[in-house]
Order: structure tokens, then C-alpha cells, then sequence
């Protein structure tokens, strides 16, 4: 909302402060500046003047004038013009010497086309109150010669710009804001919208509400006579401009003045083209209207409308018809004034996607009993400015609303605050917002009585049945307050309390810590994400947040089958790009792209990791998840409704690493990141979680199918293995597909998956002195290494403290389709010193089982 | 003194050759050239062989009369042997280090930068940061699903259906318009669940990825973070909101930190207020015409740093908390522009792009 202070201080007689000192007490009190935009503060000199002579230079290319203007002063100026558009006699702004004009635009004395010029006569692009303007400012006839300009027009003004929260209809207005100010700075306020209304006779155009959960008030007034010629004096067009609207024809500019001094948006209709009675409903099925825009819509049947015999003329707060508007030629014009639901027009200013200046007032909330005076205040003005006689009668249709009434304890701001106002600064300043407070409790807690309904839907939902109890706060020395017609928005006891603690001011409220709760601290889980996190930040890699969205497109650079469960995604239905419509089921797409732009920008060793959530639709889950009541607790049933119907949303991490691992240096060469780095980070993030990894082979997409490893961790219920993630190189018509450097790799593992059994358990840490025995071992090359370890694991027993592969061999002194692996077993009792033939005994067991298991034998055995 | 032992058993421990043992030690300590020289002397003449060990073993042999004076002697000679050993080797050992150690000198400015370099990002380690702040005042981290049920992240919230704050969020839908089914726009959806999960009273911080269908630009991304604080206790007033605020934004920003509630409205709160932050740059100088403007708060002084109020009792009756006996408060803030703030990060684009050397600064905490 712009306010020009010029305006405000129409209403309310602000003291002699800077806009900024008006602009914090108004952001003090909700109305937060956003910006003060200053005009004509740099503009002086400029006086009203009358041509007394003028003299048409010839022998130029364009009509040029030489003027003796008076100015007040002992002697007329002469000045040379460019402009035709008036004559002798004329009164008109004129920039004496030394003046200067909008943007530090300066005038002096100076010769051209052979005369002297001792000034200039200005146009109000000069001004600075249009863009643009086809000739010199002319001024009335009566207006004093020599007077300042700038006082004169009211050039010289600061505009406020102030951010209105969404529930604060009001102050999308002069008069809410002046309201607002006279509080903040304890001045007296005079309301614009007092006006004398005429008790006519005879309605001015008939019109009924066909609707009343669409509409509650109705008022049509009509001027006769108007003067489609008439403009708009340049006072009404520079407010106009300065609140930001465009100057459009008098008609128009009256409604759109009414609506930025009062709030209550207006249409006007040209008279000659209604036809038969107006009635406020909803849409019919198929009906259309072609509004102001020229687009014809197509109305919803929920769409609330004004009509006549005609069908649709205009759709209510939102737009007009084309068919009824103010045209040239209009002379009886007929103006419409109304309170229609709130959320109506919302959903209406929705589904056509119309947001207009009316339609963000009657969603956020008009003053109920505006209408006939801003109707008035609208015909009054057509008739002063346009020559227009102003019909005394009036039609208004209403439906009975019943006020809205609140009890509270006269205590409940104080509670709410934690601050002791008391009761005489409760109510007066509840009375300042123009709430009527009674004592003692209303016969029903929160609305009226039976007599009245709610009206129509308001930004404030009124409470009723259950809720409305529940709302209520009992107490001690009980007050009745009936908001003001104007504040839809408080309907709650905490919406009073919050008038009285923002009028006071919330710098008056303390600063006190609450004592501090016996908290538990991180969960185990949420420890386990930050080792995870920092575990592969140490170990190389950089973490990043990719966008979790993908697209059909990743699914196949992938290579993912027809039938792999990540193919099964949640779509959003306004994606960012179509691209990417899909939420991720695999943290990889995001990554991948993420390594492909470091590449990009000249980073060829990259390592990055992510931790998030995937998402994993289930294939039987319901397609739409209840919206459930708010008046009390859902039970368990209607949650697990909303659950059922949600993804599934496992927190999973992973890495991608492309180029050197180990970076190549002065220390010589560095080495390329593998699949082993891959599955090494695996390993980490499981150490990090305090699980025991698996690894086997394994064939599965994205991954090449000989360089992938399946990762399994034992559940700690059952003790079974269970898959937990994969990790190894990319396949490579994956890399090519994602332009991705040569033998990228990648690991992806879902850390919901990988739950330690319990508190680590103390080893026993021996003192005796450990046995070592090497042994090197034949076996297939097939042969995962993993089985082999864990069989001599497995066949060593307890004596055994640990197994370390030291070498792998393959070559002639093995033979063909053969390895050898050398381990170094270390043995050590608790209790004693083993002997060499305890030693190699579990050596030997180690042996035979890994013979057993995987055809091992000992090399040179 | 006696005649009666052998005098071949006692030569050793005669006076003179005490002194000479001495002496041929003394000298042959100092002609010692290096720690393997030195090493040769002391067998020999401080090792279980020498003449100096072996008079001492002779000592029992003396009558009674004479063991003293002998003892005596010997252990004089034994102590300045030991001593001369002992400087001498002090005396090589310094020689040696300064020879040797110097000859192993390297040039310790040599980069051994090798093994990758990791770091995590800003936005994790600030919201842990933040967390922590709150569990440090006994509040727990409570979670919630990033894509929600409408009901959780609207209604339940108090933000009916057709408010002008419901479209003000630019929200995700997913799967239909009117699937019941969102991307959360907020972090707020986890006070409902902290609410309707938990044993009263609950105090929870709940940092977490947020949507809206922003464009991307320097100051706004579609995919952010926001950090959700609610308390729901008896008695809870605005004045604790305020205390817990003021005392978290000096964990974030360090004491002296001005912070100011400006009313506002959010459906979930009543009273609401937005939180600012005195500007940390100009620290509100720019707000005073005539002094030099200031790009951080736009020469408005003040920062807006996030939402807060009192929780909203249709918010408590939808969770099945009976407002007669608990109030509470909650606020919310967003995390980039909080590291924004707190570490002159200009441009969000940088935080979702993954450039390695945006993240790599911030290394494991910030």
C-alpha cells in the first residue's frame, strides 16, 4: 500500500515528524515500510503565471512563441515556448530562473531562436506529476498569480510504501492507516468514510442478492448527467499516480480514489447498458462473460457474479464486463458498492488467475458497512468533477449479519504477554482499535444471537459448535468487546490480546528464558547422520544439497530396468522444469550432475557426497491423503489415513568420485579413484554408524556389472543380512549418458537401514604376547576374497585377535585360472601365552576350513 | 692397618693407584672423540672390568679397620668418573645433534596435500549449530517428512483453505491439486507432529528442507531450509518467546545482538511478530538520512531474520492441547539467510549449486 502523507494528514493531524519518524511508528505497529519514495523535495522557483502576450516567431522549423508572462513581480518575464496548446490569458506554471525542476533539472536566463528567455513555461511532464503530456499545464483561472507551485499542486510529498499482512484488510487504505497513525502518535482522528449519507427516495436501479453466502450488502447509487468529457483534476491524478495507480478517465479514477481513501473497491456501470433488474448469484453452467481485458472466461459455478436480464455483467470484486463499462460517451453512470465472501473472491481471483486491486481488498477484508457511504462519497464526487447530479436514492440490499462478540477476562492480554497492562489500558486501547467493550460476559460466548446469521465467509473463520467453546478463555472480571466492522479479522480471544499488546508497543514486552525442560538430546539416529556426515568429510569427500528432483530422463540414463521399484516416483504437478518432475528415488541423478558441473568449471578430481531423503511411493498406497478436521484431535485412524498415503522416506546417503583420489605431487604419482574407493566409503559410513559391512558382488544399475558390490548390514533384530546400498565403478554407457569423466564411481546406501545392535561391547584387551603366523593361499580367481577371509575367521576360533590381507598374486608360480592370497594371522589368549603348537593349531583349523569352504589349499603344501 | 693380608690382594686399593685408575679415566673421558669413543671408555673404565669396579670389589677383603677409608676413596674416583662420563657425553651428544640433526634438514613448506580434502556443507553445519543452541536449552530435534499431508502442513496450521496466506505460500502439489498431498512449504508441519507425538509439555527445534516454486536468484531458491523452534508449557508468555530468541540470536550472532518483534500476522500464531536483527554492518546507521547507505538491510537497519508468536490455540484444540491449561510459542527461520547473515554468503545460488569451493571453506563446522 502507498500512502502519500499529503493524504494521511488529511485524516489525522500527525505531528511535525520526517515520513521516516511516521513510518516506525507505523512499523511498530504492524504496517511495516517497505520503502519511502520522496517527490519534488529538490523542485523550487516555479510560480503561477499569466501570458499576457504572445507573439508567433516565424522562420523555424516548428511553431515557436515568444511570451510576456506576469509572475507577480514588478515587471512581466519574457519567455520563448514550444508549446501551441494556449493563449493569452492562460494560467500556467512557470519556472522563473534559478529554479529547478524534477531530477535537479535547472533553468536560467538564456538567449534562443534570437530572443531572450527569462524562464519556462512547464508542462506536468516537467512537473514531474505525469510521463508524459502533450502540452503546457493549464491551470484555472482564479488560481493567485505568483503563488508557489509546488504548495500550490502538492508536488511535494513522501510516499510511503507499506508491506500489509494478508489478514489486515483495513489498511489497504488511507483511512486504515490514518487510523493506525492517530493511535501511534496519540493524535485525533477524522474518519473519511463519516459521511452524511441522503435518506432518498426510490432505489437507483433495481438489484436484489440472489446469493447470500456470496454477497451480504448490495448498494447501487447512479449519477445522471455526467460529462464523459470531464478529466480528472490534476490533484485526483497526481494522488492517483503517487499511490501507484494509473490515471484512467474521471469515471474510473473517481471509483479507484474512493477505493485508496476508503477501501471499499467500486465498479462503475454504464447506465444506458444495463438491462432489467441486477441480481448477485453464482454461475450457471456455460455461461461466459468477456471482461474488461477483452478475454471471454468462462465462469465456474462457483464464481460469484452481478447480473441482469442480460445474464453475467461483471464478476463480482474481481473484474467487469466489457459490454457494461464506462465508455466515452457514458452519461448516466450507475456505481456499485458491496460486501462480497472473502474466500469467494479469493477462489474466483484464483481460478481465473485475476488478481486485482479489488480482489486483494475483499480477500483480506472490507469494512461491512462502507457501501453506502463510499458509494456517496463516489456519486458526490462525479457530480463535482464531472458535472454529474447526484441521485439522492438508493438501492441496498442486505442480508442481517449479527455482530461478532468476544469474551475474555480484561486479564487475558496480560497473560498472553507476560506483562501486567491492567485493566484500563485493555480496554482503552481496544476501544482506540474501535471495538465496543462491555462488561461482564455476552449471552453467547462467541456470535451473536439467533436473530442474525454469520454473513458472508470473512478472512477471520468464525469459531462455532465445539471449537467455539474450547476458544473460549474462562476467568476472573469478564469483558464483552464487538470488533468494529472493519476488523473481520479478530475473532479469536488472542486476537484481542494481540490489539492491546502491539498498541502498547512490543518493545514494552521482557526478555525472559523459560526454565530449561529436561530435554534428552540428539537421538541416536541423529548422532549417527552427523558422524555419517563427518566421517566422509574427513575421509575427502564434499557434501552438497542437490535439488531432490528428477526426470524420466535420469531413469534411463540409469540403464534402470522396467521394473526397478526406483522407476515408481511422485510426480508434482507444477514442477520447476518438465523436465525434472519427478521427487528423487535415488540421491544419485543429483550428484552425478552436481560432479559434471565441478568438471565443468575446471575441477577434474572431485569427490561429493549427499545425504537426504528419497522418495518411495508404495504401489498400493492411496492416491489421496484425507484433509481432517480442525476442531479437535484426529484419532489414530485418520492420521495413519494421511501416513498411508504419503511415500515412504528414507534417509539415504551417497558419493560419486571421479579423476585422482590421491593427487599426484612432488612426492610422485597420485592414484585414480576406484571402485574400491567406492566401496571403502561404504565401509566408512558403516563404521561412522557403528554397523558391520558386507560386501559381495552383485549386478545392478547404474553400476558395471563386473565392479559392483552389494552392501548388507545385519539387522539387529533378526541378525539376518539385509541389502542396504550398492557401490563400485558406473557402467560405462551411464558415464557416457551423464557426460561424466571415465570410470567415475559411485555408492549409494540407505542409512535408515543400518541400526546398531546395541552399545558397543568392551573387548578384552590381553596383555600376554600375540602369535603370528603367515600362510599363503591357492584359490580359484573367482573366488571372492571376502569368503576366504571369513573362513579362516571363522575356522581360527577365538584365539585368534585378527587377519590382515597382505598380498594378492597371480601369475605362473601359481597357475593359470589361480591366485594367492597371503594373510598374516595374529593370535593371543587372555589368559596365557599361547605355545607354538596352540598356534598352529588354529592355523591349521583356519586352513582346513577356507580349504573346505573355497578349495583353498596352501601355497607349496 | 694391618700386615697380616696379603699385600698383592690390596695393590689395587692403594692410594696412588686409585689415582692413577682415576686419572687414565679421566683422561681417556676427555680424549674421547665421539659417542662410540666415549662409549669404549666407559667399559673400560667405568664397566664391570675396570680397574675402578675391580678395586671396589676388593674392599671386602680389607679388614674392618681399613674398608672405610678405602670405601671412601674408591667412591670418590667412581664419582668423578661418572661425572666426567656424564659432561662428556652431554658435551658429544650436543655436537652430534647439531651435526647430524642439521644434515637431516627438509623444507617443512613443502605441500603433502595428497589425500582429497572433504568438507560438509554450510547449510547441514549451521542447522546442527542451530539444534544445538536449542538442545543446549533442553529442547529435543524433532522431524517430519518433507513431502506432507496437506492437512499437516495447512490445516492443522490454521491456514484455511482459501486465507490469502494459503496462496502466499506458492506451494508444491504433488500428484493432483487435490491430493491431500504437498511438498512441505514450511517447517511448521512438524509442530502438529511434535504435538501430536509427544507427552506435554514438548519443546522442540525442528531444522529441515522446505519448498516453494521461487524461482532461483541470488536472494531466493525453491528448495531451502528452514529451522521450526515450539515450546508448549503452562504459563508460556510472549516474554519467554522473546527471552528464548534474544538468548538464541546471541548464540548465532554473539552478544550485543539487537533484536526487535515487529507485529505480523501467520495463521498459526496469534499474537504473531516478525523477528529482526539490528544490522550487524551499518548497525542502523544507514536507517538515518544523510549517512551512506547500506547494502545489507537496504539502508532499513534492521534485518529480517524470521517469524515468531504465540501458538495459535486452533492450532493446540486441532492437536488435542487444551488451551485453558497450555499456551506456547513458535517461531521459524530461514537457514540460508541466516548464513547469509552470518557469513556474508551474497548469493544462494551459490549454496545449491555444489561448487566444491563454495563448501570446502567451511570445512566440518560453522
Amino acid at each position: 500500500m502507498k500512502v502519500p502523507l499529503s493524504w494521511l494528514r488529511e485524516y489525522v493531524d500527525l505531528p511535525a515528524v520526517t515520513a521516516q519518524e511516521v513510518a516506525d511508528r507505523l512499523t511498530a505497529a504492524g504496517l511495516k515500510l517497505e520503502a519511502i519514495h520522496s517527490h519534488g523535495h529538490e523542485i523550487k522557483n516555479i510560480v503561477v503565471g499569466r501570458v499576457l502576450e504572445i507573439e508567433e516567431l516565424t522562420g523555424f522549423k516548428k511553431p515557436i512563441r515568444h511570451c510576456r508572462v506576469e509572475v507577480g513581480e514588478a515587471t512581466p518575464r519574457e519567455i520563448v515556448c514550444g508549446a501551441t496548446n494556449f493563449s493569452e490569458g492562460a494560467v500556467v506554471p512557470v519556472a522563473l530562473p534559478g529554479a529547478v525542476l524534477p531530477g535537479g533539472f535547472e533553468i536560467g536566463s538564456r538567449k534562443t531562436y534570437g530572443r531572450l528567455s527569462d524562464g519556462m513555461i512547464c508542462s506536468e511532464a516537467e512537473l514531474g506529476v505525469a510521463e508524459s503530456s502533450p502540452g503546457i499545464l493549464l491551470l484555472p483561472q482564479d488560481t493567485p498569480i505568483g503563488a508557489d507551485v509546488v504548495e500550490l499542486l502538492g508536488l511535494r510529498d513522501d510516499v510511503l510504501e507499506l508491506e500489509v499482512a494478508t489478514d489486515r484488510g483495513y489498511a489497504l487504505s488511507i483511512r486504515g492507516v490514518a487510523r493506525e497513525a492517530a493511535t501511534a502518535f496519540g493524535v485525533p482522528f477524522r474518519d473519511p468514510a463519516a459521511i452524511e449519507t441522503p435518506d432518498g427516495d426510490g432505489e437507483s436501479w433495481p438489484a436484489s442478492i440472489g446469493d447470500p453466502t456470496a454477497c451480504d450488502r448490495f448498494v447501487l447509487r447512479s449519477a445522471t448527467g455526467f460529462d464523459p468529457a470531464a478529466e480528472s483534476p490534476l490533484w485526483m491524478r497526481v494522488r492517483l499516480a503517487r499511490a501507484g495507480m494509473r490515471s484512467v478517465s474521471l469515471a474510473v479514477d473517481v471509483t479507484n480514489y474512493v477505493m485508496l481513501e476508503l477501501g471499499q473497491p467500486l465498479h462503475a456501470f454504464d447506465r444506458s447498458r444495463l438491462s432489467g433488474p441486477i441480481v448477485v448469484r453464482r454461475a450457471r453452467p456455460g455461461e461466459t462473460l468477456e471482461t474488461l481485458d477483452h478475454v471471454v472466461r468462462t465462469l465456474h459455478q462457483e464464481d460469484i457474479l452481478i447480473t441482469d436480464d442480460s445474464g453475467p455483467i461483471s464478476m463480482a470484486g474481481t473484474m467487469g464486463g466489457l459490454h457494461t463499462e464506462i465508455s466515452e460517451t457514458s452519461t448516466d453512470i450507475v456505481i456499485e458498492a458491496a460486501h462480497f465472501s472473502a474466500t469467494g473472491i479469493a477462489r474466483e481471483s484464483r481460478r481465473h488467475n485475476l488478481v486485482s486491486e479489488a480482489s486483494k481488498r475483499f480477500e483480506r477484508g472490507v469494512d461491512r458497512e462502507l457501501p453506502l457511504a463510499a458509494s456517496w462519497r463516489a456519486v458526490r464526487l462525479l457530480a463535482e468533477l464531472g458535472g454529474a447530479v447526484a441521485d439522492p436514492g438508493v438501492t441496498h440490499a442486505q442480508v442481517d449479519v449479527a455482530p461478532v462478540r468476544i469474551t475474555i477476562p480484561a486479564g487475558h492480554p496480560d497473560r498472553v504477554a507476560g506483562v501486567t497492562y491492567g485493566r484500563e489500558t485493555v480496554i482503552r486501547r481496544l476501544e482506540q482499535v474501535g471495538c465496543v467493550v462491555t462488561e461482564g460476559a455476552a449471552a453467547s460466548p462467541q456470535s451473536g444471537g439467533p436473530s442474525g446469521g454469520q454473513g458472508v465467509a470473512a478472512t477471520g473463520v468464525l469459531a462455532s459448535g465445539d471449537l467455539a467453546g474450547k476458544l473460549t478463555v474462562q476467568g476472573e472480571d469478564l469483558i464483552t468487546v464487538t470488533p468494529p466492522s472493519w476488523r473481520p479479522d479478530l475473532t479469536d480471544p488472542n486476537d484481542l490480546a494481540e490489539e492491546v499488546i502491539r498498541l502498547e508497543g512490543y518493545d514494552r514486552i521482557p526478555s525472559v528464558l523459560p526454565p530449561a525442560p529436561a530435554g534428552g538430546g540428539l537421538t541416536e539416529e541423529q548422532r549417527q547422520r552427523r558422524r555419517v556426515g563427518r566421517a566422509l568429510a574427513h575421509a575427502g569427500y564434499v557434501e552438497v544439497l542437490a535439488y531432490p528432483f528428477m526426470g524420466p530422463r535420469d531413469l534411463d540414463n540409469l540403464l534402470l530396468p522396467e521394473q526397478d521399484p526406483r522407476r515408481r516416483t511422485t510426480r508434482l504437478v507444477n514442477p520447476l522444469s518438465e523436465d525434472e518432475p519427478y521427487m528423487r528415488t535415488t540421491l544419485l541423478p543429483g550428484l552425478l550432475k552436481t560432479l559434471v558441473r565441478n568438471v565443468g568449471r575446471g575441477f577434474a578430481d572431485v569427490a561429493l557426497f549427499e545425504s537426504g531423503l528419497v522418495y518411495r511411493p508404495a504401489p498400493d498406497a492411496p492416491a489421496t491423503a484425507p484433509i481432517l478436521p480442525v476442531d479437535h484431535r484426529p484419532s489414530e485412524e485418520d492420521l495413519a489415513a494421511i501416513e498411508s498415503a504419503l511415500p515412504r522416506q528414507p534417509f539415504r546417503v551417497a558419493v560419486v568420485l571421479a579423476g585422482e583420489f590421491h593427487r599426484s605431487g612432488w612426492w610422485g604419482e597420485g592414484r585414480q579413484a576406484t571402485w574400491a574407493d567406492a566401496v571403502e566409503a561404504a565401509r566408512t559410513v558403516a563404521r561412522a554408524a557403528g554397523v558391520e559391512l558386507a560386501v559381495r558382488a552383485d549386478r545392478h544399475e547404474p553400476w558395471h556389472p563386473g565392479r559392483c558390490a552389494a552392501l548388507t548390514v545385519p539387522d539387529p533384530e533378526t541378525g539376518e543380512q539385509v541389502l542396504a546400498g550398492h557401490a563400485g565403478e558406473l557402467h560405462p554407457r551411464v558415464i557416457e549418458a551423464y557426460g561424466l569423466p571415465p570410470r567415475t564411481c559411485a555408492m549409494e546406501l540407505e542409512l535408515s537401514l543400518l541400526r546398531p545392535a546395541g552399545p558397543v561391547q568392551t573387548p578384552p584387551v590381553s596383555a600376554y604376547p600375540v602369535a603370528t603366523q603367515d600362510v599363503a593361499l591357492t584359490v580359484p580367481a573367482a573366488t571372492p576374497v571376502a569368503e576366504v577371509a571369513a573362513a579362516l575367521r571363522e575356522g581360527a576360533g577365538g584365539l585368534l585377535e585378527s587377519i590382515r590381507l597382505f598380498d594378492v598374486y597371480t601369475g605362473p608360480q601359481v597357475g593359470e585360472g589361480n591366485k594367492s592370497l597371503a594373510y598374516t594371522l595374529r593370535f593371543r589368549a587372555p589368559d596365557r601365552t599361547l605355545t607354538a603348537e596352540e598356534t598352529t593349531a588354529a592355523r591349521d583349523a583356519a586352513v582346513a576350513l577356507a580349504a573346505e569352504r573355497t578349495g583353498a589349499h596352501l601355497r607349496g603344501a | 692397618m694391618s700386615n697380616t693380608y696379603d699385600p698383592v690382594e690390596v695393590t689395587p686399593l692403594h692410594a696412588d693407584e686409585v689415582a692413577r685408575a682415576q686419572a687414565d679415566a679421566l683422561a681417556a673421558v676427555a680424549a674421547a672423540r665421539d659417542l662410540d669413543d666415549l662409549k669404549q671408555a666407559r667399559l673400560a673404565h667405568a664397566g664391570d672390568r675396570s680397574p675402578i669396579a675391580l678395586a671396589n670389589r676388593e674392599i671386602g677383603a680389607l679388614p674392618p679397620a681399613a674398608r672405610a677409608e678405602a670405601g671412601k676413596r674408591i667412591g670418590a674416583a667412581r664419582k668423578a668418573i661418572g661425572e666426567a662420563l656424564a659432561a662428556r657425553q652431554a658435551e658429544l651428544e650436543a655436537e652430534r645433534d647439531a651435526r647430524v640433526l642439521i644434515e637431516e634438514t627438509v623444507d617443512v613448506t613443502l605441500p603433502w596435500d595428497h589425500a582429497p580434502r572433504g568438507a560438509r556443507h554450510p547449510l547441514t553445519t549451521l542447522q546442527e549449530r542451530i539444534a544445538d543452541a536449542f538442545v543446549a536449552m533442553g529442547y529435543e530435534v524433532a522431524e517430519g517428512p518433507e513431502l506432507e499431508g496437506e492437512w499437516f502442513n495447512f490445516d492443522a496450521l490454521n491456514i484455511a483453505p482459501d486465507h490469502p496466506a494459503r496462496s502466499d505460500h506458492d506451494t508444491f502439489f504433488v500428484e493432483s491439486v487435490d491430493s491431500g498431498k504437498v511438498l512441505r512449504t514450511q517447517t511448521s508441519p512438524v509442530q502438529i507432529r511434535a504435538l501430536l507425538s509427544r507427552p506435554l509439555p514438548v519443546y522442540v527445534v525442528s531444522p529441515g528442507k522446505t519448498f516453494r516454486t521461487d524461482e532461483l536468484d541470488a536472494t531466493h531458491t525453491p528448495v531451502f531450509h528452514q529451522v521450526e523452534g515450539l515450546a508448549v508449557d503452562k504459563g508460556l508468555t510472549m516474554a519467554h518467546l522473546k527471552g528464548t530468541l534474544d538468548r538464541f540470536a546471541e548464540v548465532m550472532f554473539g552478544a550485543g545482538i539487537t533484536t526487535r518483534f515487529r507485529p505480523h500476522y501467520f495463521p498459526f500464531t496469534e499474537p504473531s511478530a516478525e523477528l529482526d536483527l539490528r544490522c550487524f554492518v551499518c548497525r542502523g546507521s544507514s536507517a538515518v538520512p544523510g549517512n551512506p547507505p547500506c547494502r545489507t538491510c537496504k539502508s532499513e537497519g534492521w534485518i529480517e531474520w524470521g517469524g515468531c508468536g504465540m501458538v495459535n490455540p486452533r492450532v493446540l484444540i486441532a492437536c488435542g492441547a487444551d488451551p485453558a491449561v497450555y499456551s506456547g510459542f513458535a517461531f521459524g527461520m530461514g537457514v540460508e539467510r541466516t548464513l547469509m547473515f552470518r557469513h556474508n554468503a551474497e548469493d544462494m545460488r551459490d549454496m545449491v549449486e555444489g561448487d566444491v569451493r563454495f563448501t570446502l571453506p567451511f570445512g566440518m563446522e560453522v
